[in-house]
C-alpha cells in the first residue's frame, strides 16, 4: 500500500469517527430543525426562506429569534442585531477553535468556521485537551452531518409543520438544555470549572430576568470567563500545563 | 428581493463575522498572555451554562429530575447515554406531572 494510500485511509476513517460524535447532535437537533421549520413559515417566511435562512445561518437559537422578532415585525436592522448577539458567544469558540485548526490550509479554516456550533466546538476542544491533533477530515465528518441534517429537517418542517403532534408530551421543547448540560458536565476536569459555571449560571440567571434574552447569554459568558482571567494563573492551571 | 431575503443575509454576514471574528483578533497576537488563554479554556463551561441556567430556573420537577438524571449519568456514561437518560426521564415524568 503506498503511503498515499494510507493517508487516505486514515482521513476516511477520521471521518467516520467523526461522524459518529456527530449522531448525538444530529438526533438532538432534529426536532429544532423541524419546530423552526413550522415557526418560520406561521410567521410568515415561505419554505424557500426558512430553508435559506438555515443554510446561511446554521444558528438554532438565532433563528427562532429571528422568525419571532419578524413575526412581531420588529425593524429589520434589530433583527440582525439580535441574531447577531445570540451568537456572539461564536467569537470566543472562534478564538479557541482556531488554536487547534492553525495547521490547516485557509480555505479548509473558512469553510471549519461556517460549521462550527456549540457541539462541534465543545467536541473538538475535548479532543485537543485529550492531546489529538483536530483534523480536518475528522472535524468535516463532525459538523457535515449536522449541517446536512439541520437544513433539510428545516424545510421539511417547513413543508408539513403543521402536522406535528403534542411536543410537549415528547419533551421536545426541552431537549437543548439536557444536551447542553451534558457537555458542561463534559468540561467538569477543567481547573476552575465549578466557580466559572457558578459565576456565569448567577450572571446568565439576573440578566435574564432584568436585561432579557437573547443578552443573558453574552452576559452569563463574559462573568464566567472574566472571573477565570481575574484570578491569578496558578488557579487556572494555565502554566502547568505541558 | 424581499426584506425576509435581506434580513436572511445580513444576519448570515453578522454570523459568520462571529464564527471567524475571534480567531482573527487572536491570531494577530504571537505569544497569548496566560490570562487570555485562562479566559479562553473557560469558554466552553461559561457559555453552556448561560444556555442551561435560565431554563432550570424557569422548569418543574420532570425538567429537573431529567437534568438530575443527566448530570449524575454524565459522571460514568459518555454524552448519548446522559442525553438518552435525561429525555427518557423527561419524557416519562411529564405522563406524570405535565
Amino acid at each position: 500500500m503506498s503511503a498515499e494510500a494510507i493517508c487516505e485511509g486514515r482521513a476516511r476513517s477520521d471521518f467516520w469517527d467523526g461522524v459518529r460524535l456527530s449522531m448525538p447532535v444530529v438526533v438532538a437537533s432534529a426536532p429544532f430543525a423541524v419546530l423552526f421549520g413550522a415557526l418560520a413559515v406561521d410567521n410568515g417566511f415561505s419554505v424557500l426562506e426558512a430553508f435559506l435562512m438555515s443554510a446561511l445561518i446554521f444558528g438554532g437559537a438565532s433563528q427562532m429569534v429571528g422568525i419571532e422578532l419578524f413575526g412581531q415585525h420588529v425593524a429589520p436592522w434589530l433583527i440582525v442585531l439580535s441574531i447577531f448577539a445570540v451568537n456572539f458567544r461564536h467569537v470566543l469558540y472562534s478564538a479557541g477553535l482556531g488554536r487547534r485548526i492553525a495547521h490547516w490550509p485557509v480555505v479548509q479554516q473558512a469553510l471549519g468556521f461556517f460549521i462550527m456550533t456549540d457541539p462541534q466546538y465543545a467536541v473538538s476542544e475535548a479532543k485537543a485537551v485529550s492531546g489529538e491533533t483536530v483534523g480536518f477530515a475528522w472535524y468535516l465528518g463532525l459538523g457535515l452531518p449536522v449541517y446536512v441534517f439541520w437544513v433539510i429537517e428545516s424545510a421539511l418542517g417547513a413543508v408539513f409543520g403543521k402536522l406535528i403532534p403534542d411536543t410537549h408530551a415528547l419533551g421536545i421543547d426541552f431537549l437543548l438544555p439536557i444536551y447542553f448540560l451534558g457537555l458542561v458536565m463534559g468540561f467538569r476536569k477543567r481547573p476552575l470549572w465549578l466557580p466559572i459555571v457558578a459565576a456565569s449560571a448567577v450572571a446568565s440567571i439576573v440578566a435574564y430576568k432584568t436585561v432579557g434574552s437573547p443578552w443573558h447569554v453574552s452576559i452569563g459568558a463574559v462573568a464566567g470567563v472574566l472571573l477565570a482571567v481575574i484570578l491569578p494563573p496558578h488557579h487556572s492551571g494555565v502554566g502547568e500545563r505541558p | 428581493m424581499s426584506t425576509t431575503f435581506w434580513i436572511i443575509i445580513a444576519g448570515a454576514i453578522a454570523t459568520y463575522l462571529t464564527r471567524v471574528g475571534g480567531h482573527l483578533v487572536i491570531s494577530r497576537f504571537d505569544n497569548v498572555h496566560p490570562r487570555v488563554e485562562a479566559g479562553l479554556n473557560a469558554v466552553p463551561a461559561a457559555v453552556l451554562t448561560t444556555l442551561v441556567a435560565p431554563a432550570v430556573l424557569g422548569a418543574g420537577p420532570a425538567e429537573w429530575a431529567a437534568l438530575i438524571v443527566t448530570a449524575i449519568v454524565s459522571l460514568r456514561g459518555g454524552l448519548m447515554a446522559m442525553f438518552l437518560a435525561g429525555a427518557a426521564v423527561l419524557i416519562l415524568a411529564r405522563q406524570f406531572v405535565g
